[in-house]
This record gives C-alpha cells, sequence and structure tokens, in this order.
C-alpha cells in the first residue's frame, strides 16, 4: 500500500517538484551570470505555452515515440520509487531512451540525425558507470532492490567514494548540462538547433520537457541512495546531498564550454574505468 | 491563455543586415538588458520558435529561405522587423538585389525602425509582439472551434498540407 | 532410441538424396518436407527425453574404428583438397591429429570402459531443439534463397544440390555432437562440422572464398588438436573416453584442469572466440543461409555447448579463469568493433563472436547463475541471431546491397522486411527481450563469483553493443521523404522462415520463465544434486512481461494514433533551404545538392583491425601462459 502512495506521489508529483527544480536551476543560472533571470515558474509557462501551439511534424510517427519515450520514463521513475531492481531500472531507462532517439532518426533531419547520433553516443559513454553504481549497492547492500538499498543502516558514500564521484560525472550528462551537453542543451545555451529535439515543436517539445523533469527527479533519487540511512536524519541528509548535487551541476554547467565528444566518451570511459573499477575491487577485496 | 506573453521564444534571422542590428539584438540577451528576465529564449529553430525577429532587407538570394524559416513555424506565430532595412530596405532599397522591407514577403505585425535599432526599442518591440501573439491565439481557438463544429478539420488541414 | 538414429540418419539420407536430384522443384519439396520432419522429429524426441534424459551404449568390437576410418577418410578429403589449392597448413595440422588417434586406438583402445556412448540430458535437449527447429526453418528458407541468389550471381555456378545436401549433413553432425558422451564420437561429428563449414565457405570459389574457407579450416584444426589431446589424457589417465566419466571425476575433486582446459581450447576456435576470430568473420562471403545456420545459430554453438557442459569442471579453476577471461575479452572487443562495421553481415558476424563471448565467459565462472545465463543466451542468441542473419539475406536481394547504409528508410521501401529486422535487432538488446534477461543474470552471476575483469568487459561491451544495435535501428526507421515503396521478391519460403523465427523470438520471451523452471533448473538440480533458487524473483519477472506487453501493444497504438493525430505536416529544418522534399537543398550556387545522413562508425577510433589485434594479443597469450602451464604442471 505505501508503495503506491508512493509510486501516486512520484507520477503526480514529479513534474512539478522536476520543474520547479528547473526553474530554479534557470534563475540561479541568470544569477551566475550576472543577469536578473526569469522568474522560478518560468520552466512551467514554457511547457503551458507550447501546450497551446498548433501541432506539428515532419511525418506521421515522430510524435509517436515520443509518447512511448514519455510512458518509458515514467515507468522507470515508477519503478525506481516503488523499490524495484535497479539493474531493471537501469535497462527502462535504456529503453526510454531509445524511443526518443527512433524518434529523432524517424524525423530524418540533419539536425536531429547528428542529436541522434551524439545522444546515444553519451548513452554509451554513461551506460558503464550507472551499471557500475547499480553493482556498487548491490556489493555493499547485498540487493539490487532500491527498497532493500535504503533500509540500510549506515550511510553508503565512505564504501563507495570513487562510484559516487564517477556517478556525478556522468550526472552530468544525463542532466544535459554543459561541458557534456552535445545532444540537446538546455534553455539559451544553443547548440546545432537543438540536436535531438530539432523537428520536435508544440506539445511534443513538452513532452519531452516533462519526461525531462520526470527522468531529473528520479537520477538525483540515486544520489539520495548514497546518502540515506534508516533514520528520518537519514533522509533529511539524503535530500540535503540531492540539493546540494543539483546546485554543483549547476555550477558546473556555467562554468565549462561544451566539449568535444572524444572528450565526452573517453573521460567518461575513464572515469568508470578507474574510479568506478578501483572502488568494485576495493569492495570485492573486503567483502568477508 | 496567459502563457504566450510569459514565454515568447525568438528565432532571428540576418537578412542582408549590415550587422549593426544583429549586434542589438544579441546585446537584449546579455545581462544589461537580460531579455530571458520576460522568459524570451533565443532558440535558433523555427520550430521552436513564436516570434519571428528579422535585421536586414530581403533579398533574391533570401526571400525563400524567408519563408520557409516561416512557415516552419507552429502557429501562432509574429514577425518583427528590426531595423530600418528590414521596415522598408532603408539605404539599400535602390539596389538590384534588394526586394525591400520583410512586408515584401511575409506578414510582418511589428516594425521597429532604427539604424541601428537600440536594444530598448527592439525589447518593446518583442513586448508588443506579446500582445499580437495573445489575439493570433485567441484567433486560432476560435478558429479550430468554428472548423470543429462543421467536422472539417481534417480536410482543410489536408487541402492546406496537400 | 528410434528417434536418435532417425535424427542421426535421416538428415544424412536426405542430404544423399537431394545431391543426385537434379530437378530443382522436386529437390525443394523433398528438402521443405525433410525440414519440416527433422523439427518434428527433434520436438518429439525433446518430449520423448526430457524428463529422463537417454543413455545408450553400443557394444560393438568395430564401431570404434569404424569411427576411426571415417576420421581418416576426411582427414583425406582435407589433405587432397589442400594439396589441390596449394594450402600446406590445414593438411599438416590433420596429419597431426589422426594419426595420434589411431596410435591411441592401437595401444589404450583395449584398456578403455565406455558405459554410455549416448547421454542425452536437459542441455543436449535445448541444443536439439535450436538445431531441429531453427535449423529446420533455415533449411527451409535456403530452398527460395538460393534459387534468388543464382538470379543475382549469374557467375558463380549453381551448385545449390550440394549446398543442401552439405547443410543436411551438417544437421546430422550436430545433433550427434549434442548427444554424444563417447569422446571420440563427439571429435569425429566435430571434425565434420568443420568440414561441413570448409565446404560452404567454399561455395563460390572465388579466391577470397577459398581463402577465407581454409583460414576457417586451420583454426578450427588448431581447436581439434586440442580436442585430440583431451582425449589422449582421458584416456590414458583415467581409463575412459566418456565425457560424464570427466565431469563425475571432476566435481568429486579429481584435478581434471588439463582436459577441461584442452576441450574448452577446442570449444574457444569452435566458437570463434579472439585469438580465432577471424575464421567466422571470414566465413560471411558464404551464403547467408550457411552464416545463419553454421555460423550463428548452431556450429559454433558446439563450441560453447562444449563449455557449458564442462562448466561444473571449469568452475573455480585456473582452466576456468582462462575460459572466462578469453570470453569476457572477446565480448568486449568485438562489441567494440561491430561499431565501425558497414556491412550488415559483417556486424552479424562481430555480434555473433561478442555473444558467443559472453556465453563461453558464462560457462567459465560456471556457477549456477552464470550457466542459467548462458544456456538462456543460447536459446536466444540462435533464435534471434538467425531472424536476423535472414532478414538481411532477403533484403541483399531486394536492396542489391547489405550496407546498413543502404538500409536508410527501410521501414518505408521494405516495411515488411523492416519489421522482421526490427524484431530481431530488439530481441538481441533491448529491455524486456530475451537477451537481456540473460545479460542481467549474467551480470550478477560475474559480480557473485568476484570477476571483476570479466564484469568490467560486460559493462563497457554492453554499452558498445547498445550503441551499434540502435543506430542501426534508427537507420531503418527513419521515414525518408517521399520514398517509394519497393516492390518486394520475398518468396513464401522465406515468410514462412522469417515469420516463424519472428514468432519463436517474442514468444521465447514470454515462455522463458517455464524454459527455466521445466528445462533448466531441473539441469542443474540434476548435476549439484540438490535444487536450487530461482534466478529472476517472480516481481521481476511480472515486470519484465508487462515491459514486453508495452512494447509490443507500441504498434496497435501507433497505427491507431496515426489515424488520429492529424499533424500538420511541415518540411524537415535545413537551415531553410530544404528544397521541399526532405532529401535536397540548395547549395550557396543556388543548385540543388542531394543530403545524405551517414551513420556514425566511428572507424578512426575503434578500428577493427587495431582492436582485434589487441584482442589476439591479449588472449593468445592468456591461453598460451595457461595452456603451458596445465601442460608443464603435468609433464
Amino acid at each position: 500500500m505505501k508503495t503506491w502512495i508512493i509510486v501516486c506521489a512520484y507520477i503526480l508529483l514529479a513534474p512539478i517538484v522536476g520543474g520547479l527544480l528547473s526553474g530554479i536551476d534557470r534563475k540561479l543560472t541568470a544569477r551566475m551570470q550576472g543577469r536578473f533571470g526569469p522568474p522560478v515558474l518560468q520552466p512551467f509557462y514554457d511547457v503551458f505555452k507550447l501546450f497551446e501551439k498548433e501541432s506539428m511534424a515532419v511525418n506521421r510517427v515522430q510524435n509517436f515515440y515520443i509518447i512511448f519515450f514519455l510512458i518509458s520514463i515514467i515507468f522507470t521513475g515508477a519503478l525506481f520509487f516503488s523499490g524495484g531492481d535497479l539493474l531493471l531500472i537501469i535497462f527502462a531507462l535504456t529503453l526510454a531512451n531509445i524511443f526518443l532517439i527512433l524518434g529523432a532518426y524517424s524525423a530524418n533531419s540533419p539536425y536531429s540525425s547528428i542529436g541522434a547520433l551524439r545522444e546515444l553516443m553519451q548513452m554509451m559513454a554513461y551506460e558503464p558507470m550507472v551499471f557500475l553504481v547499480a553493482i556498487g549497492f548491490y556489493i555493499v547492500s547485498g540487493s539490487f532492490a532500491v527498497s532493500d538499498i535504503v533500509k540500510s543502516e549506515t550511510i553508503m558514500l565512505p564504501s563507495l567514494p570513487g562510484i559516487f564521484i564517477g556517478f556525478l560525472y556522468i550526472l552530468t550528462i544525463k542532466l544535459r548540462k554543459s561541458p557534456f551537453d552535445l545532444s540537446m542543451s538546455h534553455h539559451a545555451h544553443q547548440e546545432i538547433v537543438k540536436g535531438i529535439t530539432t523537428e520536435f515543436s508544440g506539445s511534443t517539445l513538452a513532452l519531452i520537457e516533462i519526461a525531462h523533469w520526470y527522468e531529473n527527479l528520479f537520477l538525483l533519487g540515486f544520489v539520495f541512495l548514497f546518502f540515506v540511512f534508516l533514520s528520518p536524519l537519514g533522509i533529511g541528509i539524503g535530500i540535503a546531498a540531492c540539493l546540494l548535487t543539483y546546485f554543483l551541476e549547476i555550477l558546473i554547467d556555467n562554468s565549462f564550454a561544451r566539449a568535444k565528444w572524444q572528450v565526452v566518451l573517453s573521460s567518461s570511459w575513464v572515469v568508470a574505468g578507474t574510479l568506478g573499477f578501483a572502488n568494485v575491487l576495493i569492495l570485492q577485496w573486503l567483502k568477508p | 491563455m496567459p502563457f504566450f506573453s510569459k514565454s515568447p521564444w525568438i528565432i532571428h534571422y540576418d537578412g542582408s543586415s549590415c550587422n549593426g542590428c544583429d549586434i542589438e539584438v544579441l546585446a537584449c540577451l546579455t545581462p544589461v538588458y537580460d531579455l530571458e528576465r520576460f522568459g524570451v529564449i533565443n532558440t535558433g529553430n523555427p520550430k521552436h520558435a513564436d516570434i519571428f525577429l528579422i535585421t536586414g532587407a530581403i533579398n533574391e538570394q533570401n526571400k525563400e529561405v524567408v519563408w520557409q524559416i516561416y512557415n516552419q513555424m507552429p502557429h501562432p506565430k509574429v514577425v518583427v522587423a528590426i531595423g530600418i532595412c528590414a521596415t522598408s530596405g532603408g539605404i539599400f532599397v535602390d539596389c538590384y538585389n534588394i526586394l525591400g522591407g520583410v512586408n515584401k514577403v511575409l506578414p510582418v505585425d511589428i516594425y521597429v525602425p532604427g539604424c541601428a535599432a537600440r536594444p530598448e526599442a527592439i525589447i518593446d518591440g518583442v513586448v508588443q509582439s506579446l500582445a499580437v501573439l495573445k489575439e493570433k491565439r485567441i484567433a486560432m481557438v476560435q478558429r479550430t472551434k468554428k472548423l470543429r463544429v462543421k467536422g472539417a478539420v481534417k480536410n482543410v488541414r489536408k487541402s492546406k498540407n496537400g | 532410441m528410434s528417434v536418435v538414429l532417425f535424427l542421426l540418419f535421416f538428415p544424412l539420407l536426405v542430404g544423399g538424396l537431394v545431391y543426385v536430384i537434379r530437378n530443382a522443384t522436386v529437390r525443394g519439396i523433398i528438402t521443405r518436407i525433410a525440414a519440416l520432419f527433422i523439427a518434428a522429429a527433434s520436438i518429439l524426441f525433446a518430449v520423448m527425453t526430457l524428463n529422463n534424459g537417454l543413455v545408450f551404449h553400443i557394444e560393438s568390437e568395430w564401431l570404434s574404428w569404424f569411427v576411426l576410418s571415417l576420421d581418416a577418410g576426411m582427414a583425406l578429403i582435407i589433405i587432397v583438397l589442400g594439396l589441390k589449392h596449394k594450402k600446406y597448413l590445414a593438411p599438416v595440422l590433420t596429419l597431426l591429429q589422426v594419426p595420434l588417434l589411431a596410435w591411441f586406438e592401437l595401444t589404450h583402445g583395449e584398456k578403455m570402459t565406455v558405459g554410455n556412448d549416448i547421454f542425452v540430458d536437459r542441455l543436449s535437449v535445448i541444443l536439439v531443439l535450436i538445431i531441429g527447429i531453427v535449423g529446420g526453418l533455415i533449411t527451409i528458407y535456403t530452398v527460395s534463397y538460393m534459387k534468388d541468389y543464382h538470379y543475382h550471381h549469374q557467375e558463380t555456378k549453381d551448385r545449390t544440390s550440394f549446398f543442401l545436401a552439405i547443410l543436411f549433413i551438417f544437421l546430422s553432425a550436430m545433433f550427434g555432437i549434442v548427444i554424444s558422451n563417447n569422446l571420440t564420437w563427439m571429435y569425429f561429428f566435430w571434425e565434420v562440422t568443420t568440414l561441413c563449414s570448409f565446404l560452404l565457405i567454399g561455395y563460390t570459389r572465388t579466391k577470397e572464398a577459398i581463402d577465407n574457407s581454409f583460414t576457417a579450416l586451420v583454426m578450427n584444426l588448431i581447436g581439434s588438436i586440442g580436442f585430440v589431446l583431451a582425449i589422449l589424457y582421458i584416456g590414458m589417465n583415467f581409463n575412459t573416453v566418456e565425457m560424464t566419466s570427466l565431469l563425475k571425476l571432476g566435481i568429486n575433486g579429481t584435478s581434471v584442469v588439463v582436459p577441461a582446459a584442452l576441450l574448452a581450447f577446442a570449444g574457444i576456435a569452435k566458437a570463434a572466440q579472439l585469438p580465432f576470430s577471424n575464421w567466422l568473420l571470414g566465413a560471411m562471403v558464404a551464403p547467408t543461409p550457411s552464416s545463419a545456420l553454421l555460423h550463428s545459430s548452431t556450429m559454433v554453438k558446439a563450441g560453447v555447448f562444449i563449455i557449458i557442459r564442462l562448466a561444473p569442471v571449469l568452475s573455480g579453476q585456473i582452466s576456468g579463469l582462462m575460459v572466462a577471461l578469453v570470453g569476457g575479452i572477446t565480448f568486449l572487443i568485438a562489441s567494440l568493433a561491430a561499431i565501425s562495421q558497414m556491412d550488415a553481415k559483417k556486424l552479424l558476424a562481430w555480434s555473433t563472436i561478442a555473444n558467443l563471448g559472453l556465453i563461453v565467459a558464462c560457462g567459465g565462472i560456471g556457477t549456477y547463475e552464470a550457466v542459467w545465463a548462458g544456456m538462456l543466451l543460447i536459446i536466444f542468441h540462435a533464435v534471434s541471431k538467425s531472424l536476423l542473419f535472414l532478414s538481411v539475406g532477403t533484403i541483399e536481394h531486394n536492396l542489391g546491397s547489405r550496407s546498413i547504409e543502404d538500409m536508410h528508410g527501410l521501414i518505408m521501401k521494405l516495411p515488411e522486411m523492416a519489421v522482421f529486422l526490427t524484431i530481431g535487432i530488439a530481441g538481441m538488446f533491448l529491455a524486456p527481450f530475451g537477451m537481456l534477461i540473460s545479460k542481467w543474470a549474467a551480470l550478477r552471476a560475474f559480480i557473485d563469483s568476484n570477476n571483476i575483469v570479466v564484469l568490467m568487459a560486460l559493462v563497457f561491451g554492453s554499452a558498445a553493443t547498445l550503441f551499434y544495435w540502435t543506430k542501426w535501428l534508427g537507420k531503418i526507421v527513419a521515414v525518408l521523404g517521399r520514398s517509394e515503396r519497393l516492390k518486394n521478391d520475398i518468396k513464401r519460403d522465406e515468410w514462412f522462415a522469417l515469420g516463424a523465427l519472428a514468432i519463436l523470438t517474442i514468444g521465447l520471451c514470454f515462455i522463458f520463465p517455464v524454459i527455466s523452471n521445466q528445462i533448466i533448473e531441473p539441469y542443474f538440480e540434476n548435476i549439484y544434486g540438490q535444487s536450487l533458487p530461482s534466478i529472476l524473483s517472480a516481481g521481476n519477472t511480472h515486470l519484465m512481461l508487462l515491459m514486453l506487453g508495452m512494447v509490443l501493444l507500441m504498434p496497435i497504438v501507433m497505427y491507431i494514433f496515426i489515424q488520429l493525430k492529424d499533424d500538420k505536416i511541415v518540411t524537415s529544418y535545413m537551415g531553410g533551404v530544404n528544397r521541399g522534399d526532405n532529401r535536397s537543398f540548395v547549395d550557396s550556387f543556388g543548385k540543388s545538392k542531394e543530403m545524405y545522413l551517414s551513420n556514425w562508425y566511428m572507424d578512426k577510433v575503434l578500428s577493427e583491425k587495431t582492436l582485434s589485434a589487441v584482442g589476439i594479443v591479449i588472449t593468445a597469450a592468456i591461453l598460451s601462459v595457461v595452456l603451458l602451464m596445465a601442460l608443464g604442471g603435468v609433464l
């Protein structure tokens, strides 16, 4: 019963929280750049406006993929918040992203195709590290299930420092922050006509944005897992850590110029192959 | 209905401008003027944009480009001509390759004269265009309602696309 | 027993028949009926032996000599062909083996006690089903395919009856491998499949084909040397040539590291693992059905079959570590190399090598979880990969090319083929489909058994897998403006085979919990003598099925969506210079220019040559170090 309440709460509240986080992001970004910035509710205005626009497409199927993208992302998030298996969550997330990529491919425009390929390259870049996160939790807690991981007696970060840093590294890709926002960037960062979203407009673009809010929330949920332990204090620390991480990502976003794809791919793999690998290796050694 | 005035997204196109107005358009986005506080984003993609900012006059080369970009913008949309060249052709009007202002090819909603147009004037133009945008949205809703009553949405759309 | 005899001899009989009959129609009818009979017989066999298994002993003095003389006969064929084409390595390798076996038979043959020549358990049943059903479908497909093939390749001499005959002989040999318990018999069938593969690769008789066929032969013969040495070792030390006795000895604590390593070495060569992977890539010159049957779904599975069979004695041993490392490294390198492939068959070949690598790694690790994953991988891979190969074959005949670049917008040009291809690709790597379930289990098994290096290979390799499949999928689903639907030329046989494989690919995902419960888990109970916990919890299985349902609903929802939704259709964005057809734009001279969207192959970064060179060095080093250590410790 409790699980269902959490899942329903996630489905209903995630867009609100995600939108607010995005609004805070834009405000903070503006302040970091010495601007006044848009209102915090700006992302909601944008999305509502997009729903009021005419629906438009290059072909009849492309928008359909986006609907499936959104459904799969919500499904993934629901799995996460219902305490599901981390590996299954990663697979579902991959499936969701593939729908987005196929949508962009389907439009068959030069810009969206390049966006799709870059998105795919980014997926290849972050995928090993995401798996290592799940593996790290599994070794420490003995289970892949989120519901078991949150019941940890102690904070898990000390056992997983390398994996946590590695996860922060690829989180920049997943949150679509500079320097790793090659396939689709945020608000005013123009990038080859906004890559993967080039051919999507109106309500479909709004759906992509909403899916992104849902996604951001359970990505921060991963951060939460590193800090949480079984007490109200643990939950508090977890949430604080999520917010701090989000702030750090905004700072990174504003401090770096966009990187080349070679840098994205090789550095992510190097981080996963060194920090992640070393962490897992040490954990295995220490394991009784 | 109020959301259009809160989130106008722009696409900026340089016709045959001398770059004076372009620089002023970009200046609007800098910290000094910060157009984003009104929710304005320079998208660079017609499919995401609501407002089409054009600087410079229309010539033989770009008339089709401008027309295509305009057609790729979803309704409701407005066209803002920035600077005297975009308004009427300016000092280039007699050149052999110049057709004249933007209104030779597109229905312009707001004219922002000046050489170059000042950022304040451009911001004013954008803000004024929001009212037009709102009107167009209302008109669009009414039109679809009417069509829906007749049950003819499909046919009309088809003839429009076809 | 009669079914066993039917499976072994009926294909041989049909093979002889189709070789003699020159009338294409009659030959076609016989082939189709025979293929259906073989598939039916394999199902019957499975039903009969699933629960109780089957062991059988043939008391006969002359039988081992008969098998040996057949071995010698094959060696003779290889020597003659080798001399004819001036390739001397293969004859030399085969001359190393047969005399050794003959010497062994002469000196130690008397002392051998063989309890069971034939041993069938659930693992054999799974492979018999794959060989019978998938093999049968591919054979049916071949009938139409070869007709088209010779229509498109006028320069090649039509030897269809030869091709079909070899396919049938091959099926018989494959059945032989998976049900033999006597290692000398298994070796004989093993060599028959090598020879079949060699003959089929050289089918077109071009220089490239002949070169590649000899490469394949040499690599497989190198593997066979391991097999012969293993037989000798087992025979001389344990006075038996039985697989089951070897396993029993190993499980009861006798050290069987050396024979296990040698047999695994043979398996690694057969499964085209890295130091040997070149032969499988070269094998792609053969007509597609042979690639589908021999080089992806069955013959190479003989290699992983023997490793999975040996898993209980490999587990935790240095030989197991060797196998796991070779498999893991092969998976990583082959997955990366597949990214740079533009030729669809080459990509499939690399992907096959990669997936076999994963199965080999599972076998090498040899724990219950790992072997569970490996067995599921064998099943799912056989079905999906043969579907993909056959689709590519048909597409090649319709498009005139098998380059992935030419499949751009396939969904508009050949929608039926695009659907088959999509099902196959989804089956290979997407979330709710079979391969992924097994990868999931493999991942857990690798962690639980502390094989971190293999685990890393799996994690990085999966990321690469995702990349190359998705970009191919994207190519297929791209909607190319104003493209005409091509007239498709899919024959009834091809429809039947493709359709059946597609249904199998999807259907297996629904019934995999049943397969796991009924076939795979009892297999372990027999081996370890205790019941073991399920790998996937019921909850996760349900979620997978839910996702599967969701994905399968997609085409239906898509159809409704297209009918209802009424978007305004505009041209795609090309900086305002789209010429209105979404295929060309106006260049800076005002001229029309065709747009060409290429996929991303990263061939400068991930060059196939460098990658395979690195892989060969590493895996060859691992193999030689471990084999030398094993042999040196004994000698």
